[in-house]
Parts: C-alpha cells; sequence; structure tokens
C-alpha cells in the first residue's frame, strides 16, 4: 500500500519531516562534535552527523554519495579517528581544559561566518528548479558521464593523491629505525 | 507540495550552520584531534551546499555528484596524513595538545 502524500495529523510531506528530523540531527550532533568534554564521545558523535548527512544526502536524491559517505566516512574516517584518539590521548587530557584562550573570539567569527552565509545564501535569488517531491533519485547516470566525461583527469589525479597519502601516512607512522632515533 | 525540502535554499543554510560549527571547533579546540575533527564537518558542510546545487540547478546536474565524491576522496588523503602528521608528532611531544607544540617559538 502507497505511503499518504502527506504525514497524517500532521500536514507536513515526508520528505519535508525527513530533512527537519535529519537536519536537526546533524546540527545537534555537529554541536555535540565540537562542545563535548570526552573526546571518545566527540568521535562517536562525529559518526552520527555523517549518518545522518548521508540521509540529507538520499533525500536529495544523490544516493550513490550517501553509499559513498558510509563506506568512506564512516567506515573508514572515523574509525582512523577513533584509532588515532586511542593511541594520543592519556588519562589526564579530559579532565583539562577544553578550549582555546581564543575561543571567545572564535566563537563570535564562526556565529558571523554562518550568519553571513546563511543570509546570503538563503536569500540569493538563485534561479534553481523547485521540486514537488524529493529531487530525482536518476542522477547517478548523469553523474557517472560527468565524472569520467570532463572530471575523468580530476578522478585519476584523486586515484594518484590517495596512493600517495597511503605512502606518506605509512612513512609518518612508522617507528623511526634506531639510529635515527639517536640522532633526534 | 513540498514547502522545505524541495526547495534549494534550506540544503544551503543548513550547509552554512555547518560550517560554521565546524571552522569554531576548529578555531577552539586544543586537541589536534578534535581539529581534524571539525576540518571533517566543514568538509561535509561543502558536500552538501555542492550537492544541494547539483540537484537543484539545471546546468548542474550531475556536477554536484561528482565534485562531492572527488571531495571525499581528497579529504580520505587528508585524514590518512593528518592523523598520522599527529600521532608521529605525539610521539615526540607526548602530548595531543596543539598549543604546547611551540617548539618553533622559541
Amino acid at each position: 500500500m502507497p505511503l499518504p502524500p502527506t504525514i497524517p495529523f500532521i500536514g507536513i510531506t515526508w520528505a519535508d519531516a525527513l530533512f527537519l528530523l535529519l537536519g536537526g540531527v546533524v546540527l545537534g550532533s555537529a554541536t555535540l562534535v565540537v562542545l563535548g568534554r570526552d573526546i571518545i564521545r566527540n568521535g562517536l558523535m562525529l559518526i552520527l552527523t555523517l549518518g545522518a548527512l548521508a540521509g540529507i544526502y538520499v533525500v536529495l536524491g544523490a544516493s550513490i554519495v550517501a553509499g559513498a559517505q558510509v563506506l568512506v566516512y564512516i567506515g573508514a574516517i572515523s574509525v582512523l579517528i577513533l584509532f588515532a584518539i586511542m593511541l594520543t590521548q592519556s588519562k589526564s587530557a579530559s579532565a583539562q581544559l577544553n578550549f582555546q584562550t581564543q575561543a571567545l573570539p572564535a566563537a563570535l567569527a564562526s556565529a558571523l561566518i554562518g550568519i553571513l552565509l546563511a543570509v546570503a545564501l538563503g536569500a540569493t535569488q538563485w534561479g534553481s528548479t523547485v521540486y514537488n517531491d524529493t529531487p530525482d533519485p536518476a542522477g547517478t547516470a548523469t553523474a557517472a558521464a560527468v565524472l569520467f566525461g570532463p572530471w575523468l583527469l580530476a578522478f585519476e589525479v584523486a586515484s594518484v593523491l590517495i596512493l600517495a597519502a597511503v605512502i606518506g601516512g605509512i612513512y609518518l607512522a612508522m617507528k623511526p629505525a634506531e639510529s635515527e632515533e639517536i640522532e633526534a | 507540495m513540498s514547502m522545505i525540502a524541495g526547495h534549494l535554499e534550506p540544503y544551503l543554510v543548513l550547509s552554512s550552520l555547518l560550517f560554521s560549527i565546524g571552522a569554531f571547533g576548529f578555531l577552539a579546540r586544543r586537541n589536534a584531534i578534535s581539529m581534524l575533527m571539525s576540518i571533517e564537518v566543514m568538509l561535509n558542510a561543502v558536500n552538501l551546499a555542492a550537492l544541494a546545487f547539483g540537484a537543484f540547478m539545471p546546468t548542474l546536474a550531475g556536477q554536484g555528484v561528482a565534485f562531492a565524491l572527488l571531495i571525499i576522496a581528497v579529504a580520505a588523503a587528508e585524514a590518512t596524513v593528518g592523523l598520522a602528521i599527529v600521532i608521529a608528532i605525539y610521539r615526540n611531544r607526548k602530548t595531543p595538545l596543539v598549543d604546547e607544540y611551540d617548539a618553533m617559538r622559541q
């Protein structure tokens, strides 16, 4: 049985409800990422932020990016960050002060950035299309034609960049040899 | 008729709020890994804006997805190298707090 066009008794469409719910989760958990005291919980909240953003990408009709988000961000980068947290945190670290002395000016500056961007981007007439429901999910074929057409060089450069980053990461995280350690 | 999710502007407003949250975290946190997490939040805000433009501007159809996928690839490379650098510094200085990395100030 098909879903009714709007949520019963509330009267907003499903896409709107999903956007509001996921957007609220994104903003709330991102705030906890930057404000929370315990850094392990910051990392877990980052996973929640990225997952809710993947949901918003689905609402936008970009299901291929949502899949890549879950695979790369949640599956790889978050795990890497959690490992790095476990490798670098001492027990006293979370008891110390979390913020720099410049935290108040930073808050003012970033609030200014956010308000300026939100007003400027939200008030501009972009000449964009308006969808009755969620955007067309069949955009993957178009995106593939773009990615492997005019963007092919960037795609190949990205693969070389990832290879270089992997080699560089291994080299940087490698334990230095005994002779180098004595020099340092 | 979808009042919110069918328009471009709500996505852009959400993206700019997310970007400012990430910018605050990058400027204000003392822990190097917290700063890297804030960078990831900012990159995701940019991704959201790119995808919204790609979905709602007819002339940019497909471009947003291609752009976002490339940003994800670059973010993966950045996270790898950044965390490796943090771990290498931690091995020398025994602290993850960036305001104690002051060897070049003296």
